[in-house]
């Protein structure tokens, strides 16, 4: 088993042996021996297929929307120092307020479809790609600046050919930090969202009486394993992106 | 005709607690196809010098022009090779891509083929493909020089290009640019420290006083055009000019020629 995995193995070993001794009531917390086949089982369901893949298209597409918001954004902050001191102050004022304090509103607003989920998971993952653009532009390399500008580059050739590649890792970071926080919202939403096809929902729906708890925590270690996923992937082409970022040993 | 005039250039750096004055009154000229040392104290302004001149800095005082035209913003004929080739390096783009990132005005085809010249020109011709981060630091700042050269500029400035390699590659590195500026017939500003190397290199020596720094002495350096590590440095005419820098660069009497 490689190294990795061992906590993860430790973590369902732990919760088993609670639920079989009785620590935990089992009819609250079925055991993973129950719950992961019911997990399999219920991907072979079309309906819970379908609740599962809305609540990660509904992921998707938050993060995206918050990527082309985020990072226009995050340059014209980091670059422009009186539009940064103009707009801050509303900015830190925003950041805090949960997304999910706002599903009341939302759902009053926009109703239970989807737009109401996407746009709240947008407003939640927004932050850290912000904040990771913006900050990145202050971490470019003074002389890689000066070089592109003793070769000619002027203020906009400057951002495109030099800042922006400088600061493409930790925007990716961003979006790996908001991938998790999109997915939050978009599964909270769908728990108060009666009657839309989501992951949350399906958890909502199941956990009434009590009685279908392995259903429950099939989709809560579904939840789990899609974002774990998605940052595997996303740590993936870090690294095959952007090699050059990389920690390196040695003197070269 | 003179490639470069610098003429009564001063500046003064407003801060906190007060002005500081880095440079002040420098003139001097550079011929078309020289190649002139600035060798001056640490700290004695060489590299506010060097910004005014690249347009990266607007002097407070006095004027420079580049074959004739008023520096008034970056010139788009001019070339810098600074000395932290790490950092002026792109890490994200291959070698090719780096000497090809002034050329952007040019056609594709136009642009591969200057980049391969220069880099056949510096020994590199089969590290395109590389990354700035998987070279040595010698072979980092060929690729460097490669790139202030296929942008084929009318001056070349050299921020005390050879001052973070080590020895062996520095000598490697002065010859290249020996030969490149001869074959190339470049006009070359270079910026060192180094007393050795500004007479091993130089057509001419200009030294700089502590800051602000002014120029004490514009030495001609008769050693002709080829030159070699072990004969031209120990040579008579070698030790004794570098002996006349040397006595300058610590106050001693000063005999401008």
């Amino acid at each position: 088993m490689p190294a990795s995995l061992i906590g993860l193995a430790g973590f369902f070993a732990v919760w088993e042996v609670a639920s079989r001794t009785d620590l935990v009531p089992e009819y609250y917390l079925p055991p993973p021996s129950v719950v992961l086949p019911k997990l399999v089982s219920l991907l072979g369901d079309p309906e819970f297929v379908r609740a599962a893949v809305a609540t990660f298209a509904a992921t998707v597409l938050a993060l995206v929307i918050a990527t082309l918001v985020a990072v226009p954004a995050g340059l014209i902050l980091g670059s422009v120092p009186p539009v940064r001191r103009a707009v801050m102050t509303l900015v830190e004022f925003l950041r805090p307020i949960p997304s999910v304090a706002l599903i009341p509103l939302a759902l009053l607003t926009f109703g239970t479809g989807p737009d109401t989920k996407v746009a709240l998971a947008v407003y939640g993952a927004v932050w850290p790609i912000l904040f990771n653009t913006m900050y990145a532009l202050d971490e470019v390399d003074p002389l890689h600046v000066e070089t592109a500008r003793a070769f000619g580059s002027g203020r906009v050739a400057v951002l495109a050919r030099v800042a922006l590649p400088s600061a493409a890792p930790f925007v990716l970071t961003g979006v790996r930090l908001s991938f998790a926080i999109a997915l939050g919202v978009v599964i909270s939403t769908e728990l108060f969202s009666g009657g839309t096809v989501g992951l949350g929902q399906v958890v909502q729906v199941a956990s009434g009486g009590g009685l279908n708890m392995d259903t429950v925590l099939a989709g809560t270690v579904l939840a789990g394993l899609i974002g774990f996923g998605a940052n595997a992937g996303l740590e993936w082409s870090h690294r095959k992106l952007f090699a050059w970022n990389l920690p390196r040993g040695g003197d070269k | 005709m003179n490639m470069l005039e610098v003429d009564g250039v001063g500046h003064t750096y407003q801060g906190k607690d007060g002005a500081y004055t880095a440079i002040d009154g420098l003139s001097f000229t550079v011929g078309m196809g020289e190649l002139v040392c600035v060798v001056g104290p640490s700290g004695c302004g060489k590299s506010t010098l060097l910004r005014s001149i690249a347009g990266l800095l607007r002097p407070s005082r006095g004027t420079v022009s580049l074959h004739g035209n008023r520096v008034d913003g970056v010139p788009s004929d001019l070339s810098v090779v600074f000395q932290d080739y790490s950092r002026s390096l792109f890490p994200w783009l291959s070698v090719t891509r780096n000497v090809e990132f002034p050329l952007r005005r040019l056609s594709r085809s136009e642009r591969s083929t200057r980049a391969g010249e220069a880099l056949d020109a510096v020994g590199l011709g089969g590290a395109g493909k590389k990354y700035p981060w998987q070279l040595s630091g010698g072979m980092q700042q060929r690729v460097a020089i490669a790139r202030a050269l296929a942008y084929r500029p009318a001056l070349l400035l050299m921020d005390e290009p050879f001052a973070s390699v080590d020895a062996q590659t520095r000598f490697e590195l002065e010859d290249l640019l020996l030969r490149v500026r001869r074959e190339q017939d470049t006009t070359v500003l270079l910026v060192t420290h180094d007393i050795d190397e500004s007479v091993y290199l130089g057509d001419r020596v200009l030294v700089l006083s502590k800051s602000p720094a002014c120029v004490v002495a514009d030495l001609d350096v008769p050693l002709g055009s080829s030159r070699d590590q072990i004969t031209t440095r120990a040579s008579e005419q070698f030790v004794e000019l570098r002996a006349r820098v040397a006595g300058m660069l610590q106050g001693g009497p000063v005999t401008v020629r």
